[in-house]
């Protein structure tokens, strides 16, 4: 997972948001999109079918200047929720530095939450990436929703967050947990910069 | 002095100046035992200095008996220079000695003060060492206070290091319900919500816009609403969303801060300060590209800073010779420096100014006639097709045969061809020989070798003059190789043929009898001006002869003759190579009528 390239001199992380169909992932980077000057952020790139569902999957570059002497840029990928479209998401999640989960809160939703998070260990497993080890962060949106129809983020955690990873209560359609999210995200992405795995030597993404 | 107005008791603690504060009560409790000295940083209009304030007051209510004293760092140096005016110094330090408990603010502006940080480490020394208690506030962290005494910044880390971060939305909130409290306003709810949300992180600046609504609200005397404050608040940072992003940022900022290895940033740091200025960071780049830290990081900075002040006075000197030059990018690369070395001396050489042949002496004004045929016909082969037909051509001639305007005007007319820059080189062998001397005395022989060797036509007038001079043979010798080889036409010009100077080396004499040697030679045929002169010489005779005559008549009674009008101008105007040497002819006669009756008779 080389995110740090040390003869180009910069830094790039991709973080791919997942989760079931319609929790809100291209929300989330919609939400970033808005809240990003146009001259940190590349076009957002989204194919997505006529009912606004995501076809293949979103790309929002973010461009956050020279940090300590690197050149930082973060790539935002969303995968397509549905079960089916099993393909895309690990042609998707290939190469991705950390993960954002995305799940839905609502109660009826919990089943997909379960199957989908299924879905990305298996895919870890896949490819031989230890999940204890892999930046994971959990998000439970919708969470502005009545109370009575959705699940608590103690119970999602109890439910979905067996690792205990950072997991942030959200409503990515006003904002707040998006920003939260990410933060979390990008802090366990760049604290592997000082592993030996990514001081390995400017290997070119 | 200490503001009465900052207590413990109106400031309001949140998660980002929790630590700070906790610290400074621990301190009020017990001065001296304690995080000493406390060192607490943060950006302005965070509460530096009403932690301070707060600090004291405490102090003063629990231990009434110890001295406090608050100053900023402006104050301490004032105090200090004063002190040292009046001769008071013993007294300045006495009285700090005497401190129980130092409050010491902005200590940032230590930054190129040394006589302060000297003083500064004294007092931090002796209060110390007698258990009082020193507390600081600075803007940013002691090891990044320019200019530091390291032993200064050793003493100020010593205790404990601590910073107040931007407060978040609900301490901000808090800090504005507090505030509104004491001013004794009241918003609607959700206004002071609003301002929180908006406003910058930076309690000042909160205070600030809260100012500005309560004067709104007592202007308009009605309560105003989340909809007017947010309109009046101008929502110029777009509904404070970009402020989202810019925490973000800023926590991403840290995060690699904290896992870039430190001399990885460095060195990073480093390479994008001389990519930005257009410098090539090559060596630089392979050390960041290693597996391990550089074992003289430092040496290879300077190292690297070094080339790069070089290559500015290569490029310096070599737009000082032609402005074009500056911002090439052989003065970019350190690792071609030795090429720009090179560039440079070149360009130094081929813009030392050669000297130049007497531009009277062109081509147009020389005179074709049987003694010169052979030589004006060699000349202008060689104009034709420099250094490709007669190389070198050796004149040889007798003073006064022409030699030098011929040379010359070869120089010029080739100086002059089809606009193309031609470096022509056209010299006397005494200046050839002094320009030699003058260059082994001043170390430059380098540079004059150089100069000669780029030029594209050489041009000796007067070979004698070098053949006995030994290292300028040697000089010459090599020059004419090198010009040769270049293909860069040579032209001598000599009162004797090369066999018949007898100092000349053999390796010289074959080389230039291997060109083509002509001959010029003194004209005898009268040219226009000589008759001229003729002719004005006979008139005085026929305008003298009657008045000789009719003297002689008188018996010879003294006369006087004057010439008539012009002559003696046209005889003065006649070319010396009438009489071929000035100093033969005497042009005016004195008493010229008496002698010439002396002649007549």
């Amino acid at each position: 997972m080389p995110v740090v390239n040390y003869s180009a001199r910069e830094i790039v992380c991709k973080i791919v948001y997942v989760g079931p169909g319609r929790s809100g992932k291209t929300t989330n980077l919609q939400y970033i999109y808005d809240r990003v000057p146009s001259n940190r952020r590349g076009t957002m790139v989204s194919l997505a079918t006529q009912t606004e569902r995501t076809l293949f999957f979103d790309f929002l570059p973010l461009e956050l200047g020279t940090i300590s002497g690197f050149s930082t840029r973060f790539q935002l990928y969303t995968v397509p929720g549905q079960v089916y479209y099993r393909a895309t998401r690990r042609l998707v999640l290939q190469g991705a530095d950390g993960v954002i989960f995305v799940a839905d809160s609502q109660r009826r939703q919990m089943d997909e939450n379960v199957e989908s998070l299924r879905d990305l260990h298996e895919y870890l497993a896949e490819q031989g990436t230890d999940p204890r080890e892999f930046p994971l962060v959990m998000q439970y949106n919708k969470q502005d929703l009545p109370r009575d129809l959705i699940t608590s983020t103690a119970i999602l955690d109890e439910t979905l967050n067996f690792r205990a990873v950072p997991s942030f209560a959200a409503d990515a359609l006003h904002g707040p947990g998006v920003f939260e999210t990410l933060r979390a995200a990008a802090e366990l992405v760049l604290g592997k910069l000082s592993t030996p795995v990514a001081a390995g030597m400017g290997t070119e993404r | 002095m200490i503001d009465g107005r900052f207590r413990f008791d109106n400031f309001v603690v949140g998660a980002a100046n929790r630590l700070a504060v906790s610290a400074v009560r621990a301190v009020a409790d017990t001065p001296g035992v304690v995080y000493n000295p406390l060192f607490i940083y943060s950006s302005s209009g965070l509460g530096k200095t009403h932690l301070l304030g707060a600090l004291g007051t405490q102090v003063k209510r629990l231990h009434p008996d110890l001295v406090v004293e608050y100053a900023t760092l402006d104050d301490f140096v004032d105090q200090l220079h004063g002190a040292i005016a009046s001769g008071q110094a013993e007294a300045f330090k006495r009285r700090y000695q005497s401190i129980g408990v130092l409050l010491l603010d902005d200590v940032q502006f230590l930054t190129g003060k040394p006589e302060t940080q000297s003083e500064m480490l004294r007092v931090l020394n002796a209060l110390q060492a007698s258990g009082r208690q020193v507390v600081m506030t600075s803007d940013r962290p002691p090891s990044e206070i320019a200019d530091v005494d390291e032993r200064l910044v050793t003493r100020l880390s010593g205790g404990l290091i601590v910073d107040i971060g931007a407060p978040d939305y609900e301490t901000r909130v808090a800090i504005l319900r507090h505030k509104c409290l004491e001013r004794g306003a009241s918003f609607p709810p959700g206004v002071l919500e609003e301002v929180a949300r908006v406003s910058a992180a930076n309690v000042r600046e909160l205070q600030g816009t809260l100012n500005r609504l309560i004067a709104q609200q007592a202007i308009l005397d009605a309560p105003i609403g989340v909809e007017e404050a947010r309109t009046m608040l101008g929502n110029a940072n777009n509904n404070g969303l970009p402020n989202e992003f810019e925490s973000f940022l800023s926590d991403v900022a840290v995060a690699v801060a904290q896992h870039v290895e430190g001399w990885r940033a460095k060195l990073s740091e480093r390479i994008n300060h001389w990519t930005r200025q257009g410098f090539r960071a090559t060596a630089l780049e392979q050390a960041m590209a290693a597996a391990e830290m550089p074992a003289d990081l430092e040496a290879l900075d300077a190292r690297f800073a070094a080339t790069v002040e070089h290559l500015r006075s290569l490029e310096a000197e070599a737009a000082r010779i032609n402005p074009a030059h500056a911002g090439l990018a052989i003065f970019r690369d350190p690792e071609r420096v030795g090429d720009a070395e090179a560039f440079v001396a070149a360009e130094q050489s081929s813009q030392a100014t050669l000297p130049a042949p007497d531009e009277r002496l062109s081509f147009d004004s020389l005179r074709q006639t049987a003694q010169n045929e052979v030589a004006v016909l060699a000349a202008r082969e060689i104009i034709e097709h420099p250094g490709a037909r007669y190389n070198p051509l050796v004149v040889v001639g007798p003073a006064g045969a022409g030699k030098t305007h011929l040379v010359h005007a070869v120089a010029n007319a080739l100086r002059q061809r089809n606009g193309r820059v031609v470096r022509v080189a056209c010299t006397t062998g005494e200046a050839f020989v002094e320009e030699l001397i003058a260059a082994v005395q001043q170390g430059t022989v380098e540079r004059w070798r150089a100069k000669y060797r780029s030029c594209d036509v050489f041009v000796l007038d007067g070979l004698e003059a070098v053949a006995d001079k030994e290292l300028t043979q040697d000089e010459l010798f090599h020059l004419f190789n090198a010009l040769v080889t270049r293909g860069a036409q040579l032209v001598f010009a000599t009162q004797r043929e090369p066999a018949a100077l007898g100092t000349l080396a053999e390796r010289m004499r074959s080389r230039l009898e291997g060109g083509l040697v002509v001959h010029v030679a003194i004209e005898v045929t009268e040219p226009a001006e000589v008759k001229k002169a003729a002719e004005a010489k006979q008139a005085v005779k026929s305008r003298a002869k009657p008045l000789v005559s009719a003297a002689v008549a008188r018996r010879l009674t003294p006369l006087s003759i004057t010439p008539p009008e012009g002559v003696s101008e046209t005889v003065q105007g006649v070319s010396d190579s009438y009489f071929l040497d000035t100093e033969k002819i005497v042009l005016d006669w004195p008493d010229a009528d008496g002698l010439l009756i002396e002649e007549m008779r």
